[in-house]
């Protein structure tokens, strides 16, 4: 497990990918956050700021993680882990902390970099702020499991990258069509997978624990569908 | 050592492996022969636990490798047909990234070395393996499968692709191998198993249609000995007199030589020898031998006579 871990991280840095990644991340965080908190003035609602950064990480996100698992397959290296002592699950998890390793600590880094600013020039709420950041931690961790799970689906990395922005889409933007919707049942079902709408609480600096369950247990299935879909690939 | 017991595996309504049974001893080099999508692979995928059985049960040491997956693993090495090799990395790192993956004790540094010398991967250890030809990329799967030194060694068509020289370097290290390892092999060339196999097993459409040891294979599949002699005689009157002879069951004419002498082509039944009776009978006639040779069945011949002998069994069974 840990070989194959190794294996990605260092996959993620001799390839363009993992620099692209974390380039397009930074650049693009830095623009958002410089536009909605410093140029505002709004140093001590970053809420708006990190609802973009999800925003960004659904589109970079799929980078991650395409290739995590259709590059396997396709390349037949497959063959080589799952004939190797190393469970099934003990791969998947390799992969998914792999790419949540690139994506968190580029997200750590850029959100306690911003903060420096922040404080020096105005008054920041920290738990506001750090409340917010751990939430995007936790949806990106959702996100990336969405994204093991289309990587096992194919074998083409691109099919792999925009099945991931299609499922995670209507994670994201659900809550707003609640506007469009009058019957309160479907409202009540579409926020409560909305990923969004279970971060708002967040933003106004309250640890939500039910979100906190919804995200982990978003990533949680996610895997499990993924370790389905290879078990199943033997038994087929 | 390996133990197959009835083992099936069915892809929708099509048996791709039908019913397999067969034991691998400990030191065996075993060979596995048969055409283009007889099941070879699948069941070496199933020993491996790339693939599951639909039914059936495969047993590496004792051990069941569907209840004990992590353990029987730990035991092969596999070269898949395709080798399985990260082309971003290097050699040496990727025999390291297997080492890990297969959590190795020995010492890192000198089991890898002797692999690589093992191996002849010398001088490329240090080179990504996308720019390494077909031949070094063939030898990097083959140290892949041999890192941890793993008491089974499984080949899934090791000599696929290569040019002759590093088929026969191939070869030579894998009956290398073969003196402190189980070794299992597939191909379709015949020539290989018969070079490097102590033990053959003939795999047509799903099923096992024969197993013998190399040595035996090509005399006792076949029905009739064949003798090839040629003679300096009138040609027809020699070949009446061949087909008196008790014990032939056919006799033609091979080739007429212009000089008047001609070779025929002889079958007798298996139990009968008739190099003898044929000499005397020859020599009376005044008829001398120039040479005498004793073609055989070659392993070609057994090979498509056991395919068709079985496909022909098959299409009678289908009758029924």
């Amino acid at each position: 497990m840990i070989a194959i871990y190794k294996r990605e991280m260092r996959s993620y840095f001799t390839s363009p990918i993992g620099y692209i990644f974390v380039a397009i991340f930074m650049a693009v965080s830095a623009w958002f956050f410089m536009s909605n908190t410093l140029q505002q003035g709004e140093a001590s609602s970053p809420g708006s700021y990190f609802q973009l950064i999800l925003v960004l990480f659904v589109a970079i996100i799929p980078l991650l993680t395409m290739k995590l698992m259709s590059e396997e397959r396709k390349l037949r290296t497959e063959q080589l882990i799952l004939t190797g002592p190393v469970t099934l699950p003990g791969i998947v998890i390799a992969k998914y902390l792999a790419a949540y390793t690139v994506f968190g600590g580029s997200f750590a880094v850029s959100s306690v970099i911003y903060y420096i600013p922040l404080s020096l020039y105005g008054n920041p709420n920290a738990v506001i702020y750090f409340c917010c950041a751990f939430a995007v931690l936790l949806a990106g961790g959702a996100f990336i499991a969405i994204g093991v799970f289309a990587s096992a689906l194919t074998e083409n990395q691109f099919i792999a990258a925009f099945s991931t922005m299609a499922m995670l889409v209507p994670f994201i933007f659900a809550s707003t069509l609640n506007s469009y919707i009058n019957n309160g049942f479907i409202r009540t079902v579409i926020s409560s997978l909305s990923v969004t709408s279970r971060y708002v609480s967040f933003a106004s600096g309250v640890f939500d624990w039910p979100a906190l369950v919804y995200y982990v247990s978003l990533s949680g299935l996610f895997l499990f569908l993924t370790v389905r879909v290879l078990e199943r690939r033997r038994w087929a | 050592m390996i133990k197959v017991e009835h083992l099936v595996k069915k892809y929708g309504d099509r048996y791709a492996v039908n019913d397999i049974s067969f034991e691998v001893r400990k030191g065996e080099i075993v060979g596995f022969l048969g055409p283009n999508g007889a099941g070879k692979s699948t069941t070496l995928n199933i020993l491996t636990g790339y693939l599951s059985s639909t039914s059936g049960k495969a047993m590496v040491d004792g051990l069941d490798i569907l209840e004990h997956p992590m353990d029987v693993k730990k035991k092969i090495g596999f070269l898949p047909e395709q080798p399985p090799l990260y082309l971003d990395m290097t050699v040496r790192e990727y025999l390291n990234f297997i080492y890990d993956l297969r959590k190795c004790k020995l010492n890192r540094r000198e089991h890898i070395n002797e692999i690589i010398r093992v191996v002849k991967l010398e001088g490329t250890e240090n080179r990504m393996i996308k720019n390494l030809s077909k031949g070094y990329r063939q030898r990097t799967g083959i140290a892949g499968a041999i890192v941890g030194n793993p008491e089974v060694i499984i080949f899934d068509e090791p000599t696929n692709g290569l040019d002759p020289k590093q088929i026969i370097d191939i070869r030579n290290l894998i009956k290398e191998l073969g003196k402190d390892h189980t070794v299992i092999l597939s191909t379709h060339i015949l020539s290989e198993v018969k070079s490097i196999c102590d033990r053959i097993l003939i795999i047509n459409d799903g099923k096992i249609v024969a197993d013998q040891l190399t040595g035996n294979i090509e005399g006792e599949l076949r029905g009739n000995r064949r003798i090839s002699v040629r003679v300096d005689g009138p040609c027809e009157r020699v070949l009446a007199e061949l087909k008196k002879l008790t014990g032939v069951v056919y006799a033609s004419i091979g080739a007429e030589y212009g000089d008047g002498t001609a070779s025929f082509l002889i079958e007798s039944q298996n139990d009968v020898d008739i190099r003898k009776p044929m000499f005397y009978m020859l020599a009376k006639n005044n008829w001398p031998i120039l040479s005498l040779e004793f073609p055989g069945a070659n392993l070609e011949d057994v090979f498509i006579s056991v395919v068709d002998e079985s496909e022909h069994e098959q299409k009678k069974g289908g009758n029924k």
